[in-house]
């Protein structure tokens, strides 16, 4: 080890001579944290993907290693955020791996006082014999005067604005196809 | 915008750094008026007349930009002699009906077509929020109409709009809005010298603004002053929505909601689209100018999507397999359907009703009386557990061993579990890449709806019903893939794209769009995001590696054209106002359209253009109609119809207010959507007596922190630890006159509830003297509720249920209340407090809402009414039996 090189590694000769005088940055730091590397850098994927909250867009960067989420960033190629995320796009890692988010069907029985397991298959079972049996029970052919309603206004939907247009396209085509007429979303609030 | 939309609020600074000078209009002093040059603070629900000042200011020192005027608006049109205004009638226009609450608008029409309206009594049109399909179109109007290129005429658009905003003076703004003359001239002097031939001013609005019984008029208001000052098409002009959900503009145009089918299609309604050609004709209007002369392309090309091989010409596309319309099916109107028993399943898809919505005990109590609910969420939300956790089961309104609800929760997958598109603000359309797989058994809605309906189909397989055929016919063969055979996001993408249906091959431009069965287009308006087989939506060409307006990231709808009516930015020879301003112009030599976006006009079709007699659709609109989607290819400063509370926008107090309206003698919106049900109620104001015992006005809005109801925010860390209390802020003088302390407990009253929140005394807010009185108002964040690691009550409980008229949006920005220091009562004793308020308001079952506040409606069939309108005209339409 050269002089130079141990002198550099007390932080007061970096203080002095860097360009760090007032010794809250570069010289302050310590051979570890010299050595640590961003998770950002070391991620097994990155995905381009847009931030969930509100309208403006802004891009993010989404780093994945070993299948989980590790760190979301603003994508700095954005022309509509160049870069940016505020407080809520910042915490989007910690929305989407949040130890709250309920990852198990949850199925509550009328008059219950709890919920109660269900599996998903299931679920999806039931819920289609009730859609079923709400259609036939409120299923309107035809007007009085004989013209077509084709409808049930025994089903409802709300909801949209947070998800894909992808998925809103097949939200909206199903529906219309069983007849269900009362579809609405966040735009009309 | 510096709270609510941070990151776009950088392009604001951006422009401050280079000299712009940055107004900020707000009950509350934000973050936004922190930076801004000038805050000025206003009473809630006023802006129509501090905008109507503004547009005084403007008619009255000659400061519009003539040239432009004269060549794309309407302001040289003559209007029917049959059209009174509200200084005419008190604050109503001509055609008002008492009997519905609503206008005949056979007297707005322009001069020689009265007889061309095509609505009379609008009634229906706003059961069925027809103005919202307007989004990306103008209604029709017969051409040609009369025009007086010098103005002159007293019936000319331009001299009505100066009677009409003649006495919005810089006075009657302080008088009305509480903004001080000086502080008011200051803006309006700006905002007219900012336009013009080298200059452009942007209008930028919060959702909040369409949160108001006269929502629609407060974003038309605006309209008038950017057309009269020449800033629609032009870059740094505009009118820009700042929107609050990632896609919430992409699921109005791919519509989750009842009114719409995808590209601003309406739904049928019984009686007007009994046929195939009545709806299609209702679209496009035969004889019409513009690009709607071929929607029945685009009608034809959504049924193709939908019903495939099944959809042909012979069979009109399988048109009766659509449900249709008979009254109001808003989300309001159903929840009061659930409230009496007549919906029996509810789907709750990434929304949270039951702090999100107004009237929250409504919305709690509508979802307590359903056969079942599915309830699709990252989170258990309110909406969710109001069974076990909620103010309802507090007071015993909700008990859980009594409440019949079935409730599935059914885990969602979040936005990096899965690939898809959003439609952010401004209509640009970006990709994201899926990064994880979504844990346990969270899905996406993809996943959910492709598995549902392939279950109802096997179901129903061999099903002899009619009423099944529309779900055996529906083309429903989407790829999968992976171990929970996740469908192809691509391939839908790919069908709301287009494609010819011989050969598959998507479609590049909705032009190509047939009639004939042909061609399949789920949403004809993003015709384009596929073109070439290749995802438009997921380019990401860096910000460094092109231009300024950034053509090559994502794909912005119609056509990647990233700003609408752009012709406008040329002069009528198509020449550039300004080479400051440059953006598209007509190039001679070529003999096309070009500039730095895609023209927004016929790219060969030259500036000296002239429609031969007799010519509809495109072929009509001539070389220098800039607003091509318009039905006489110019921008309107007044509507003779589409709009259905008014051709002009005017002054009218919110539905609640304890304020007289200091310019007409109708106080409040007269076609506003109210129902008479006995959950709901409004808050008296003045003409109706007792409006003391909500003396305050409050306000409610976005925190930083926070999103909406919370769902997506109260359950994450850094942001529940950000804001972790629900709180109010009130002025110091309303603090001392109501004996209140700063970090103690407060709850406030209003007719539907009773909420506590800390106090925050704070200068933020400012006690107005308005019409010779003091005015408080309150502010408080909206994001509460009883789930999630921070809880508290919601703000949105306050509200009752009143909606504008035309797009049947809630007033949920501005009401009234009393506030009382201390916690709220607990248990029945709140609803004790409550009811002890409505009895001193006099809000009985009993009472009616007076609609009509003036004597003044035309024809003296109103005259001496301060009548309320009849129950019947909210309460019968739901039933299918129609519009009487």
């Amino acid at each position: 080890m050269g002089l130079r090189t141990f002198l550099a590694g007390w932080p007061v000769y970096r203080q002095l001579t860097g360009t760090d005088p007032l010794g809250r940055g570069a010289a302050a730091q310590s051979a570890r944290s010299a050595a640590l590397t961003a998770r950002t850098e070391t991620a097994d994927s990155v995905a381009r993907s847009v931030c969930p909250y509100c309208a403006v867009g802004c891009g993010q960067r989404v780093f994945v290693t070993d299948g989980r989420v590790t760190q979301i960033e603003g994508d700095p190629d954005s022309p509509i955020s160049r870069g940016r995320l505020c407080p809520k796009g910042s915490a989007s890692k910690s929305l989407v791996t949040s130890p709250l988010r309920q990852t198990t069907v949850r199925y509550r029985r009328p008059y219950a006082t709890e919920w109660e397991d269900l599996d998903l298959d299931t679920a999806l079972d039931m819920i289609a014999d009730r859609i079923l049996a709400a259609r036939e029970d409120t299923w309107e052919d035809v007007d009085d005067a004989g013209r077509p309603l084709h409808r049930t206004l025994g089903i409802s939907s709300l909801g949209g604005a947070t998800l894909d247009n992808e998925e809103n396209y097949l939200i909206k085509k199903l529906f219309t196809a069983m007849g269900a007429l009362q579809i609405e979303n966040q735009a009309r609030i | 915008m510096a709270e609510a939309h941070p990151v776009g609020f950088q392009w604001v600074m951006e422009a401050k750094r280079r000299g712009a000078k940055v107004f900020h209009v707000d009950p509350r002093f934000t973050r936004t008026s922190a930076v801004a040059d000038s805050y000025l603070p206003i009473r809630a629900g006023t802006d129509i007349a501090l905008l109507g000042g503004v547009v005084r200011h403007i008619l009255e020192n000659e400061l519009d930009f003539r040239e432009y005027v004269l060549a794309y608006t309407n302001a040289a049109t003559i209007v029917s002699d049959q059209f009174a205004d509200t200084e005419d009638l008190d604050g109503l226009f001509s055609g008002y009906r008492p009997d519905t609450g609503s206008y005949d608008t056979s007297s707005w029409q322009y001069a020689g077509h009265e007889g061309h309206a095509e609505i009379t009594g609008t009634g229906k049109e706003r059961d069925s929020a027809a103005g919202l399909r307007h989004e990306s179109h103008g209604m029709p109007v017969p051409a040609p109409a009369q025009r007086d290129e010098t103005l002159q005429h007293p019936r000319c658009v331009y001299q009505i709009l100066r009677r009409h905003f003649a006495r919005y003076t810089p006075e009657m703004v302080e008088r009305v809005c509480g903004i001080p003359q000086d502080k008011f001239l200051e803006l309006a002097d700006a905002w007219a010298a900012n336009s013009g031939r080298e200059r452009t001013g942007a209008l930028v609005y919060s959702v909040g603004w369409t949160q108001h019984s006269v929502g629609v008029q407060y974003i038309r208001t605006g309209a008038i002053i950017q057309t009269l000052l020449g800033n629609m098409g032009r870059p740094g002009g505009g009118i820009l929505a700042l929107r609050g959900h990632a896609s919430i503009q992409g699921s109005t145009d791919i519509p989750t909601l009842y009114n719409l089918l995808p590209g601003y299609l309406p739904m049928p309604h019984h009686a007007d689209h009994e046929t195939f050609d009545d709806w299609v004709d209702s679209i496009r209007h035969p004889g019409q100018k513009g690009f709607w002369g071929d929607s029945r392309a685009y009608a034809a090309s959504l049924l193709k999507a939908y019903w495939g091989d099944a959809a042909t010409p012979e069979n009109d596309f399988c048109y009766d397999h659509l449900p249709r319309m008979t009254g109001d099916h808003g989300t309001y109107q159903q929840v009061l359907n659930m409230i009496d028993g007549k919906i029996r399943g509810y789907f709750l898809l990434g929304q949270n009703p039951a702090v999100g919505s107004a009237h929250g005990r409504a919305q709690r109590l509508g979802m307590a009386n359903l056969d079942w609910l599915v309830v699709r969420d990252l989170f258990l939300i309110e909406s969710a557990t109001f069974w076990k956790n909620s103010p309802e089961v507090a007071t015993g309104e909700i008990v859980p061993e009594q409440c019949r609800t079935e409730v599935f929760f059914l885990p969602a997958a979040s936005h990096v579990e899965k690939e898809g598109t959003f439609t952010q603000t401004q209509r640009l359309l970006q990709w994201r890449e899926k990064a994880v797989d979504p844990p346990g058994d969270a899905r996406s809605e993809l996943w959910f709806f492709y598995h549902l309906g392939r279950r109802l189909r096997e179901r129903l397989a061999g099903s002899p019903h009619p009423r099944d055929r529309a779900l055996l016919d529906l083309t429903w063969d989407y790829p999968t893939h992976g171990p929970h055979a996740e469908p192809s996001a691509e391939a839908v993408l790919r069908e709301i794209n287009g494609y010819e249906v011989a050969t598959g091959r998507p479609l590049s431009a909705f032009t190509q769009a047939r009639d004939d069965g042909s061609t399949a287009i789920g949403c004809w308006i993003y015709t384009g995001v596929y073109a070439d087989g290749v995802n438009q939506a997921a380019r990401r060409r860096s910000r460094h590696e092109q231009d300024w307006v950034a053509a090559q990231w994502g794909w912005a709808w119609p056509a990647n054209r990233r700003t609408l009516y752009n012709r406008a930015s040329a002069d009528p020879q198509g020449r550039p106002w300004s080479e400051r301003k440059k953006y598209v112009w007509w190039d001679p030599d070529a003999g096309e359209w070009t500039g730095y976006d895609v023209p927004d006009f016929e790219k060969t079709k030259p500036p000296t253009y002239r429609p031969p007699e007799g010519a509809s659709g495109v072929a009509a609109i001539a070389g220098d109609d800039a607003f091509v989607m318009q039905g006489d290819g110019k921008a309107w400063l007044y509507a003779p119809s589409g709009v259905l509370d008014g051709p002009l926008p005017a002054h009218y107090e919110p539905a609640e207010s304890p304020m007289r309206n200091p310019l007409y003698g109708q106080q409040a919106n007269p076609t506003r959507k109210v129902y008479e049900h006995p959950v709901n109620s409004v808050n008296p104001s003045p003409p109706e007596a007792h409006s003391a015992v909500f003396p305050y006005v409050f306000t409610v809005s976005r925190l930083t922190e926070h999103h909406t109801a919370g769902g997506m925010s109260r359950t994450v860390r850094p942001l529940a630890e950000l804001q972790p209390e629900m709180f109010v802020e009130v002025s110091p003088e309303l603090a001392a006159e109501a004996g209140l302390t700063h970090l103690g407990w407060a709850h406030l009253v209003s007719g539907r509830a009773a909420i506590e929140a800390k106090v925050l005394v704070t200068d933020r807010l400012t006690p107005l003297r308005v019409d010779g009185r003091i005015i408080h108002q309150l502010w408080l964040p909206y994001h509460f509720g009883t789930e999630g690691l921070v809880t508290g009550d919601s703000a949105n409980d306050l509200f009752g249920i009143t909606l504008d008229p035309n797009v049947l949006i809630q007033e949920s920005k501005v009401g009234t209340c009393d506030v009382r220091p201390g916690r709220r009562p607990t248990g029945p004793a709140l609803l004790d407090l409550v009811a002890d308020y409505r009895r001193r308001a006099g809000i009985t079952p009993q009472r009616r809402v007076p609609i009509v506040t003036t004597d003044a409606a035309g024809g003296g069939d109103a005259a001496g009414s301060t009548d309320e309108r009849s129950p019947q005209a909210s309460a019968d339409e739901h039933d299918g039996g129609g519009d009487a």
